[in-house]
């Protein structure tokens, strides 16, 4: 009650820019999406129908609405094409989200306990390579795994293999490529619950008898929850969507959804179907949202 | 230091019975420990008693905590040794020594329960399920926090994450527990009865406990015997009121309790009696300290409530007779605090004493107020005289 009231009118108006921004540019193109999904490809300008308008009256309008339909769902639900790249980018983010874990936790652990003055040199490590642009750190992965790439030249120069590996398109290819590029996502959030964490609780651990091994099970791991749970969401969600990491890196053999959509919009030119497969896999990636959000607020009730 | 309790070994007297002290449970032996450039730790020795309640007293930055993270095992000694039971413990893991210590910021696991907290030690140590139960439905009976073991330390009081702490030092029963400032975030009126709760638990269990606190009167309350630090140095050890009565040093005068300091010479000297010219204050009598004083420069401690003040002063052959003090004044402050009135008296030589009284009649017509003469008088046997 009495903290509503330290919000007076200007700073009520302070709030209104985001929900401004959510509408205009998420609401809205969300509605444009959701519309598409319901309608029917056609050749025309643009590709489907029935496209609104005013100029056949409201009767016209009514038409239009009655024309929307729920095939293109039907679709995506009947087709195995469809679901077996939703399950091959559950599958691909969940691979990739764990290994992401295994190799942020100990770096941003490592973080959490240098010297603080070097606290802020290592994170600069981390974010650097953000300067340089996604999709030429992709190309240079290309030029290391590629059949006369670096990789195989210093295999072949120690005699590790004896001829060149093939790389580039594979399903490790594209692991490497996404773990690469995701694994800031997941230093960071990590780093931030780990640099909090009070370094008297390890010392009370070790007081109390409990090795140094048991006390980072029992104490440092439970206490970061919070930030591995963060981590895993930044970097779940956008996996799920991955499209250009597994295009230009992995086989062609099986798809993952983004790349079925990119097909479908301008291969097929079927926006309603993309369209539909967009509104699905929205859908799809609001359950670990809202497990997250239930977890987050159990947590602050056991409070 | 004092090493009261050092097995003797003279080889002159080895026909005599020997007395067998006992070992002390601790011994520390010329400790050093260096952060940088700056000693926290200056070639300490100390030793503690099993049972005995000990307080490591100083202000700030004077390397008491240090000292007790040492006895915990979070921090190594430079140089010295560190003797638990006779046996060095420098290599002696933190984890394994039968030391438990208890945080300044309690350093509770805030996402485990009361229970959770007291019994996280107890697997360790070796209990099965059944004697962890035991163990930890003791300590919280020992600490009062029945009913509160499902809490988590947020959801609790200060006093009580207090008390949590402690059933978690106490749960593995340590030796030796080291308590680090345990009282300083409690209010007042709950460090004086945890003060009390505290002692009490001592002698209940008989553990030999080291408490570090900048607090004077917290250390005085509790300790059989309080170590006065500073600067990296043991200044005095000594029982409470050897410390306030008989202070080792200027020093120890000053940052233990409040003081009248004359600096001053000593003009004559018969029978264990000096004769001191102090400085703004006149000629001073005081017994001659049982450590025998050069001619060189001294000064005297006074402690304000051994002074005495009259509108007249004693009488005349007392003084003459250098039997008592006797130094006139006028009265330039008074303080009222309560159980006592602190009194500021200007002395016509120019010092000014702080005298206290304490306030016996809830209507006293006759108090003593600003500008009134005054005789301040006390006895020679009050005056503590020191080296500088």
């Amino acid at each position: 009650m009495s903290a509503r009231r330290i919000f007076t009118a200007p700073a009520r108006l302070a709030a209104i820019p985001p929900y401004v921004w959510m509408v205009l540019f998420f609401l809205v193109p969300f509605g444009f999406v959701l519309k598409i999904s319901l309608s029917q490809t056609a050749i025309a300008q643009p590709p489907y129908l029935p496209v609104f308008g005013l100029s056949e009256g409201i009767d016209g309008l009514k038409a239009s609405f009655a024309a929307l339909s729920l095939d293109n769902f039907r679709l995506l639900v009947s087709d195995n094409l469809y679901l077996a790249s939703y399950l091959r980018s559950v599958l691909v983010a969940v691979v990739s989200t764990l290994i992401l874990l295994a190799v942020g936790y100990p770096i941003a652990y490592g973080m959490a306990r240098l010297p603080r003055r070097w606290q802020g040199i290592a994170m600069m490590l981390v974010i650097v390579p953000f300067w340089t642009s996604f999709l030429i750190r992709i190309y240079a992965w290309i030029n290391i795994l590629q059949h006369d790439g670096l990789l195989n030249k210093v295999l072949l120069a120690l005699h590790v293999v004896s001829k060149p590996v093939v790389w580039l398109s594979t399903d490790s290819a594209m692991y490497l490529g996404i773990v690469y590029s995701y694994l800031p996502f997941m230093i960071l959030p990590l780093y931030a619950t780990l640099a909090k964490q009070d370094p008297s609780l390890i010392e009370a651990a070790a007081d109390l008898g409990v090795s140094r091994i048991d006390a980072f099970w029992l104490v440092t791991v439970p206490l970061s929850l919070r930030g591995v749970g963060a981590g895993a969401l930044l970097c779940f969600i956008p996996i799920m969507g991955e499209f250009v990491t597994p295009d230009l890196l992995a086989g062609s053999n099986s798809l993952m959804i983004g790349q079925t959509l990119w097909l479908e919009f301008f291969t097929n030119k079927d926006w309603p179907v993309a369209s539909a497969t967009a509104i699905v896999l929205l859908g799809l990636l609001l359950i670990p949202l809202l497990v997250y959000d239930r977890l987050q607020r159990r947590q602050l009730e056991a409070r | 230091m004092t090493n009261l309790t050092a097995t003797v070994a003279d080889p002159a007297a080895s026909d005599a019975p020997v007395i067998a002290y006992p070992t002390p449970l601790l011994r520390i032996n010329g400790v050093t420990k260096v952060f940088g450039a700056h000693s926290a730790v200056n070639d300490l020795s100390l030793d503690i008693k099993a049972g005995e309640f000990f307080a490591l007293l100083g202000p700030s930055g004077c390397g008491k905590t240090t000292l007790l993270r040492m006895l915990a095992g979070f921090e190594a000694p430079d140089t010295g040794k560190i003797e638990l039971n006779g046996e060095d413990i420098a290599a002696v893991l933190p984890h394994q020594r039968p030391v438990n210590m208890m945080f300044q910021n309690y350093a509770l696991f805030p996402h485990l329960n009361v229970r959770d907290n007291i019994g996280f030690g107890l697997k360790s140590a070796g209990l099965t399920r059944l004697g962890i139960d035991t163990r930890v439905a003791e300590m919280v009976a020992l600490v009062k926090l029945q009913g509160l073991e499902k809490r988590r330390p947020d959801q609790l009081s200060g006093g009580q994450k207090q008390r949590v702490a402690l059933a978690r030092a106490l749960a593995r029963h340590p030796q030796l527990l080291l308590l680090d400032e345990p009282l300083a975030a409690l209010d007042k009126k709950l460090r004086e009865e945890t003060q009390v709760e505290l002692m009490a638990l001592q002698r209940q269990l008989g553990t030999t406990f080291v408490i570090v606190t900048h607090d004077q009167e917290e250390a005085m309350t509790m300790a059989d015997r309080i170590g006065v630090m500073n600067s990296g140095r043991l200044q005095q050890v000594a029982t409470p009121r050897q410390l306030y009565e008989a202070p080792a040093s200027r020093w120890v005068a000053e940052f233990v309790g409040d003081v009248n300091i004359v600096e001053g010479g000593i003009t004559h000297r018969d029978s264990h009696r000096l004769t001191i010219a102090g400085r703004d204050v006149g000629t001073l009598f005081a017994i001659e300290p049982r450590q025998p004083v050069g001619d060189a420069v001294i000064c005297v401690a006074i402690r304000p409530e051994k002074i005495r003040l009259s509108r007249r002063g004693p009488a005349t052959d007392l003084v003459n007779s250098g039997a008592m003090n006797s130094l006139e004044g006028v009265i330039s402050d008074v303080g009222y605090l309560g159980g006592r009135s602190l009194y500021k008296v200007k002395l016509d030589r120019g010092a000014t004493l702080r005298v206290a009284l304490a306030n016996t009649a809830r209507l006293d017509v006759d108090a003593y107020s600003i500008g009134e003469r005054v005789a301040a008088w006390f006895a020679p046997d009050d005056c503590v005289v020191l080296v500088q």
